[in-house]
């Protein structure tokens, strides 16, 4: 054996008997989780804006536009596309009799269907296709939501007993909750051709006490981090970092 | 005599080491140096000796739960989901079995969330 084998076999020998004594040991790991789409032949996307409705206080089209882009610019090798986001709730009205005219102020779900034949225009899609090089083309509908909903709350109460111990305890009560709903529906449009290659929805909730005043913009942001991440692996292969627990 | 053989027989059954037993030192050695590798980057390895030691004795909770995390590491997620319903089965009670599985479910529904295409 060699003086570089035996160094080896004893820092592995130590390391060994280190987990043995705890019996458990963290280890950090990076979990690849591959893209769900393939966009191989796009070196180009464009984020041409929602739409959206809601609450608002928030600009779903304008700050999701931003914030998707500015996510794709670093964590994506696809060469992110800076334009004016496209003025789809006036595409969606052209041409279309007065009956059959989308409300312009989206308020819920029903709302935004009336919406879903824009997305369906292959030769509107495939237009500005050919006005920006054929690129991978990000839109859809952002529906942020003011929402309010009574639940029971868990909080820790401090007590003391007859002898000046302190204890805290859980206490259950039932509370007024107010808070945001955030529903975005991300559709991928092929620039080459118009149509839809992907659609991806998500929807996440956020509720603070009802006395606790939280702006909505900084709410829509908490709710945008979570779905960041998936919106992100339907385009690139992403590496989640993390860390478990190894057993002996 | 015959009781001197009764005896020693008595004594043979009482010092040996049950066929069980002997498995999980065999396998412990494989989760332990399984650990080792793990914690110099060599996940492959590490697989392999974690794969061994669940072969050898297949109730060894902790070399599947081990296993799973490494599985999930090289990102095949199907394979890290059943090493850890084995371990969970076999350790209901097992905190940090279960603590791991969660976060793993955390990523796995992420990968695998049904999208419309």
């Amino acid at each position: 054996m060699t003086a570089r084998h035996a160094k080896i076999v004893s820092s592995l020998a130590a390391v060994a008997l280190t987990t043995a004594c705890g019996g458990y040991s963290e280890i950090s790991i990076e979990t690849p989780i591959r893209a769900t789409m393939d966009v191989s032949a796009f070196q180009r996307v464009f984020v041409a804006g929602f739409i959206s409705g809601g609450s608002e206080d928030v600009d779903g089209n304008l700050e999701t536009t931003r914030l998707l882009r500015s996510q794709l610019r670093t964590k994506s090798s696809l060469r992110v596309i800076d334009a004016d986001s496209l003025p789809l709730q006036d595409v969606a009205t052209e041409g279309r009799p007065a009956e059959q005219t989308p409300p312009a102020q989206v308020k819920d779900e029903k709302d935004l269907d009336a919406y879903s034949n824009l997305f369906a225009n292959v030769e509107y899609w495939k237009r500005i296709g050919e006005e920006y090089q054929q690129p991978l083309i990000v839109t859809g509908t952002v529906l942020f939501t003011p929402h309010q909903r009574n639940s029971i709350v868990q909080r820790e109460e401090e007590v003391y007993d007859s002898f000046g111990r302190r204890r805290v305890i859980p206490v259950r009560t039932y509370q007024e909750r107010k808070g945001f709903v955030l529903s975005p529906k991300f559709i991928f449009i092929d620039g080459r051709t118009g149509t839809v290659m992907h659609s991806t929805t998500a929807r996440e909730e956020i509720l603070y006490n009802a006395n606790q005043a939280t702006p909505a913009l900084s709410s829509y942001f908490e709710l945008m981090d979570r779905v960041i991440p998936s919106f992100l692996s339907t385009l690139s292969s992403q590496k989640i970092k993390g860390t478990r627990v190894l057993l002996q | 005599m015959r009781t001197a053989t009764l005896v020693l027989a008595g004594l043979l059954a009482l010092t040996s080491t049950p066929a069980w037993a002997d498995n999980r030192g065999d396998a412990k050695k494989q989760v332990e140096f399984g650990i080792a590798v793990a914690q110099k980057g060599l996940w492959r390895e590490a697989i392999y000796r974690w794969e061994r030691a669940t072969q050898i004795d297949p109730s060894y909770a902790a070399a599947l739960n081990n296993l799973a995390i490494a599985y999930e590491h090289e990102g095949e997620l199907a394979k890290a989901r059943g090493a850890y319903e084995k371990a969970l089965e076999l350790e209901p009670g097992n905190a940090l079995i279960k603590q791991n599985y969660e976060l793993f479910r955390e990523i796995n529904d992420r990968a695998t969330r049904k999208d419309s295409q």
